[in-house]
């Protein structure tokens, strides 16, 4: 009846007894798992704690792409150069709650917990980020674009762990935008977001384009078709507004105790054209 | 139960307890070291903030199975020998503490900024997981200034 | 007159513990044997109670259980009246109303145990808005107050501008939730500690619960993590309630919320309707005023007949007319009740007309600084209650600072510029004037009769005894400043007794901006009292030793005396409603945002007199916090109530201002120690501070909207949303 963990040394260990059929629930940073057991929200369980186990580390590497280990936190992306190459990430990060949650908070916890107003999400999409789902049966790996399905559903299975993300190196060019709408400065949950990466031609035509959303979806939502509105056109006034329009169609935002249905459309189409208009 | 074995304040502990149960409580329940307090038990507020392994963390959000070997500070363990540390000195004189319930809790996320001051652009940032609902900031922004001169 | 102490910034007297973690709040006492409290509560707003259902798969057999019948005494808390029951025993008027205790040794299985317990109701119509509560005449109170006959007026006037102003509640959220500890012997006495600004209001409402004499039940303050009010009448339940579970137990009890069940259950800031219509002559001259005042007072009066009364009294804001009437009324609904929150009433009723001067102004099209000019209230002016101003003031020289400091003129041109480029933000800039009647109002003073004393202790000092608490205001250091000052001694040499009703006689409540002004005169005048038994000593210190050697102790007590030129017409509603009047002027600046729609203060000016300012560190601490507070009500503070009670009861759910949406805050103190009741001239200043920062804002957004004023708080960016859009 009550909550039990268990702390695997190795990474056979922990795959096995994800694979014994019994329901083991990963444990990263807590972050998360902790509020939902304050709350009362969380069925007694048992946990994975993943902390102790090497292959999944807090790493930070590049060798064609970038490889982040599951346990690598926001401060571990807010410190490291590589911040350079992924300013997205960075930024992204920063508007994680506040130090001592970034501190703490993993990207992979990010992308498991599945919370349609993920602040890290969005950038690692926008990055084409992939994701490595191990299990004792089989590696695979999944484009994060595609991972989600409905409300916290997603392409992962009991037996699996988030084992690392891939992002791969941005072509030359890219420029990056991200935009948190929360109900205040830090510390907040997003309203609306929009990570958007933009590739131009020589003569402004957009080459180019990834358009993630928060808060306005049940999943965080890579706006595939207004993405392809924009694509191979020049950024004119008209062609930002019909995208701004565009939005519109793609998004499902819901009145909550933080916003409203319209607000979040209105402001919505506000960042299609903030971005745009670059 | 399980039992874990952590410092805090360069002192040795082993405790027994239940693998999910917080920091804090244990700190508070266990150690009986008062000084951090709880305010929101979700990671809100900032009044349960304490160092480990040399990073700012919630006490309220740290499970004590991932404790285990960890080099936790509290504001007790801050006062070095009975000497109050810069940034404690700098709050009593500048008017930094009111009711003093947020103040454990600032005065690390402080301390933590004049010893990493490029980890935020600046105090604001710095001090944003950590509500005052007293002072409005001023005299806290005023301690730490005070404190890095 | 030169000082020793007043007006110097001497550190704060509790701080050292303070700043170590070693002061000592409720949650930090431990007792040996102790249990945990909970509260079961009801979910549905207005039902009758049919049946407590104990359900299985808890060891109810190894828990203390209370129910009404239980109650030793009175079950209702006793406070202005006593209809609000500590445990509703048939009926049930609040979501969220208590209705039967649990207790045991175990933290979390009390807290499991607590969704074990079902209340079985007959649900009965509720009325959850003040529109229904006054169509059903269901008033609390009311008041009227009037001077000359606005109705006369309106044919004469060029200008009349008349507007509804709404304003929703407000959390306190003490960072220190509700916390209390109790132990008693059964059948004979009680004892609790807890966090708490009010010692002898708790001991006024448990001596008829347990229908014990007043000194069976001694009620100890401990160390207070902020109260803003909502620990003025709140925690007489919450002591209550672990009182009656340790009677029961025969064990000491401790009772802490979590954060859920605070925001969810205990009192708010009361929402409120203003319509105010005013009369002016073409030169921005106020010739009538009327005033209507609505406040959602919830199920239960608790305070809200003086939270009404506090509303009515600073509703015409710092201005002179001569035709003012002000009706006001408070209603019942069935709410979680509403209670004490710093302002008391006033910053909804100072928001409403200060909003109102600020849109007549751009009506009359004279700047809103021009239009104060032309009313502002001076020496030997009439308030519309009779009371005439005696004290120095002049609201202009304060006005002018602070547009000074403001750079108010040049700023107002620039952003005027500045918002006619089309921006991806626009820039505002607002003002607001106002007073704060220090004190309890009328005669409220004189029927507290407060008590202090003060004793020589041996190292040659003082040592106070005040029932007024410490709950980061400065009680401590403030009272210490003024005992030290007066006796002629150093400020080391003065001990504050912890406040224990077994130990300090009932000097009143530590609320109403009072502990300054008339606590602190209690103690200026019973330090003067040592001095004469002591013969003026030059030496204080040693005279003290030597009386204390030859006499063994020497303790004096003294009382609240009113100033003999006060008088006070309950029945009226007329006469000095206050002894005295703290002035201020606010001036704000916003940026809005054009993709989000959201305002962000980025500048705070606020110019203040309260007579001397004892401490000037401290004092300037409780403005900008009260400010930081104000800026939460304007622009973030947002209680979503479901069936009458908050909704959004999580921290991560109710936005108050963090470091980065709290801008620069610079206070300037004017000061004119004139002949006003307060020691060395102090007057108070802990609720001000909250009253002048939303019109302010409001205004400065109206600014940069060019004009468009939102009468509604807060300034959420869904609603600026809808003016942008329709510029
Ligand atoms: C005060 C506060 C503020 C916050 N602010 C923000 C914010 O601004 N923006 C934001 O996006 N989030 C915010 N969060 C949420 C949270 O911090 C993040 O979602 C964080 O990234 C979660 O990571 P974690 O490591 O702590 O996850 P955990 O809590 O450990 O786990 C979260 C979920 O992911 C699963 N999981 C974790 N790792 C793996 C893995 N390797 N494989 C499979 N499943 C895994 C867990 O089983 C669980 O379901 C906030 C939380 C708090 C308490
Ligand atoms: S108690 Fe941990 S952040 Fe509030
Ligand atoms: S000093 Fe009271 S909450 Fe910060």
């Amino acid at each position: 009846m009550s909550f039990q963990v268990v702390t695997p040394y190795s990474l056979d260990e922990a795959l096995g007894a994800l694979a014994s059929g019994e329901k083991l629930v990963p444990l990263a940073g807590a972050t998360d798992l902790m509020v939902y057991m304050e709350a009362g929200t969380l069925a007694p369980c048992r946990f994975l704690n993943l902390q102790e186990l090497d292959e999944l580390k807090p790493t930070l590497s590049v060798n064609g792409s970038l490889t982040l280990g599951a346990m690598t936190t926001y401060r571990d992306v807010r410190v490291s150069p590589i911040r350079e190459q992924f300013p997205m990430l960075a930024w992204a990060a920063r508007e994680v709650g506040a130090l001592a949650i970034q501190s703490r908070g993993t990207w992979a916890g990010n992308v498991a917990n599945a919370s349609p107003a993920a602040d890290g999400v969005p950038a690692l999409m926008a990055y084409d980020a992939e994701i490595d789902l191990w299990s004792k049966k089989e590696r695979r790996r999944v484009p994060l674009a595609k991972f989600y399905r409905g409300y916290k559903e997603m392409d992962r299975r009991p037996d699996e762990l988030i084992a690392a993300l891939h992002l791969p190196l941005p072509q030359p060019g890219w420029v990056d935008y991200y935009r948190k709408v929360g109900t205040r400065r830090f510390q907040a949950i997003s309203k609306t977001l929009l990570a958007g990466r933009i590739l131009l031609d020589a003569d402004r035509a957009v080459r180019d384009i990834r358009m993630v959303f928060a808060s306005i979806a049940p999943y965080t939502l890579r706006a595939v078709q207004t993405e392809a509105i924009v694509r191979g056109r020049e950024l004119t006034p008209e062609v930002i507004e019909e995208a701004a329009q565009a939005i519109q169609d793609e998004i499902h935002p819901i009145d909550d105790i933080r916003s409203t249905e319209t607000y979040r459309r209105r402001v919505t189409s506000n960042l299609v054209r903030d971005f745009l208009s670059l | 139960m399980m039992r874990v074995s952590f410092t805090v304040n360069g002192k040795d502990h082993e405790v027994a307890a239940p693998p999910m149960k917080r920091l804090l409580d244990v700190l508070r329940d266990d150690l009986a070291l008062t000084g951090v307090k709880e305010g929101c038990g979700e990671g809100e507020c900032g009044a349960c903030t304490v160092v480990m392994d040399g990073l700012l963390v919630l006490s309220c959000l740290v499970p004590i199975c991932q404790v285990e070997g960890k080099h936790v500070t509290t504001i007790e363990g801050l006062a070095a020998s009975g000497h109050l540390h810069t940034v404690q000195k700098a709050f009593l004189e500048n008017g930094g503490a009111q009711c003093g319930i947020c103040t454990p809790g600032m005065i690390l996320s402080a301390a933590y900024y004049l010893d990493h001051p490029d980890e935020a652009r600046d105090i604001r940032e710095a001090l944003a997981g950590n509500q005052c609902r007293c002072t409005g900031y001023t005299r806290i922004f005023e301690s730490i200034k005070a404190a890095s001169s | 007159m030169t000082f020793q102490t007043i007006g110097k910034s001497l550190r704060r007297k509790e701080g050292f513990l303070k700043v170590t973690g070693h002061s000592v709040y409720a949650d930090d006492l431990r007792l040996e044997n102790c249990l945990y409290g909970k509260t079961i509560r009801s979910t549905v707003p207005h039902a009758k109670i049919k049946e407590i259902r104990f359900k299985d798969g808890i060891p109810w057999d190894e828990f203390t259980i209370v129910l009404p019948s239980d109650i030793p005494g009175l079950n209702a808390v006793t406070l202005i009246d006593a209809e609000q029951p500590f445990l509703a025993e048939r009926e049930i008027r609040h979501v969220a109303e208590p209705v039967a205790l649990i207790a045991h040794r175990d933290k979390h299985l009390v807290e499991k145990a607590r969704h074990f317990v079902h209340v079985d109701v007959e649900e009965l119509p509720a009325v959850l808005t003040m529109e229904e509560a006054l169509e059903r005449n269901n008033v609390f109170k009311s008041y009227l107050v009037q001077n000359g006959d606005p109705s006369e007026k309106w044919n004469e006037a060029d200008v009349i501008v008349e507007e509804t102003y709404r304003t929703g509640a407000q959390e306190h959220l003490y960072i220190e939730p509700q916390a209390m500890i109790a132990n008693t012997i059964p059948g004979e006495s009680v004892t609790v500690w807890g966090s708490m600004q009010c010692p002898y209001y708790v001991q006024k409402a448990l001596a008829p619960l347990f229908d014990l004499s007043h000194e069976n039940v001694r009620v100890v303050q401990t160390e207070t993590g902020g109260g803003f009010g909502g620990k003025e009448e709140y925690p007489n339940m919450i002591a209550g309630h672990a009182a009656l579970l340790s009677w029961k137990a025969g064990r000491p009890v401790k009772m802490i919320y979590d954060r859920r069940e605070d925001m969810w259950a205990t009192t708010k800031r009361h929402p409120s309707k203003i319509r105010v219509k005013a009369a002016f002559k073409r030169d921005g001259t106020l010739v009538a005023l009327d005033i209507d005042i609505l406040l959602d007072g919830g199920a239960y009066p608790t305070l809200s007949a003086v939270v009404l009364s506090r509303a009515t009294l600073h509703a015409w804001g710092p201005y002179k007319c001569g035709h003012t009437r002000v009706r006001s009324r408070v209603v019942m609904t069935n709410s979680v009740p509403y209670g004490a929150f710093r302002g008391f009433g006033a910053p909804q009723a100072i928001f409403a007309i200060e909003m109102h001067m600020n849109r007549a102004a751009l009506e009359l099209g004279i700047d809103p600084v021009e239009i104060r000019r032309k009313n502002f209230l001076h020496q030997g002016d009439q308030m519309p209650t009779g009371q005439v101003i005696r004290e120095k003031i002049d609201l202009e020289m304060m006005m002018d600072r602070a547009l000074e400091l403001s750079g108010y003129h040049r700023k107002r041109a620039d952003f005027e510029q500045f918002n006619a480029q089309s921006r991806p933000h626009r820039k505002g800039i607002g003002l607001s004037v106002f007073f704060h009647g220090s004190g309890f109002t009328g005669s409220g003073e004189l029927r507290l009769a407060s008590e202090l004393s003060m004793a020589l202790t041996g190292q040659g000092g003082v040592e106070v005894f005040a029932a007024n608490v410490e709950y980061g205001q400065g009680t401590n250091t403030v009272l210490t400043q003024i005992a030290a000052e007066a006796c002629r001694i150093d400020p080391d040499l003065v001990m504050i007794h912890q406040p224990d009703t077994s130990a300090v006689p009932n000097s009143g409540p530590t609320v109403a901006s009072r502990t300054t002004m008339v606590v602190g005169k209690l103690v200026e005048r019973a330090a003067l009292e040592l001095r004469k038994r002591l013969k003026e000593p030059t030496d204080f210190e040693a005279s003290a030793r030597q009386y204390l050697a030859e006499h063994g102790e020497l303790r004096i007590t003294v009382q609240y005396e009113p100033s003999s030129d006060l008088h006070w017409d309950d029945e009226k509603y007329r006469g000095e409603a206050y002894a005295g009047y703290a002035w201020s002027c606010d001036v704000a600046e916003v940026e809005v945002d054009a993709v989000e729609y959201m305002a962000r203060v980025t500048n705070f000016v606020s110019v203040v007199e309260c007579g001397r300012v004892i401490n000037p560190l401290l004092a300037a601490g409780q403005i900008e916090g009260g400010i930081a507070q104000g800026i939460g009500f304007a622009l973030y503070e947002n209680v979503v109530l479901e069936q009458g009670a908050m909704k959004n009861n999580q921290f991560t759910n109710y936005i108050i201002p963090t470091t980065a949406d709290t801008p620069d805050i610079h206070v300037n103190f004017v000061e004119f120690p004139h002949s006003n009741p307060g020691p060395y001239q102090a007057k108070g200043i802990g609720e001000m501070p909250i009253d002048g920062p939303a019109p302010a804002i409001g205004s400065a957004v109206a600014h940069a909207l060019g004009g468009r004023f939102i009468n509604e708080l807060p300034l959420l960016p869904e609603r600026i949303m809808d003016v942008v859009e329709s510029l």
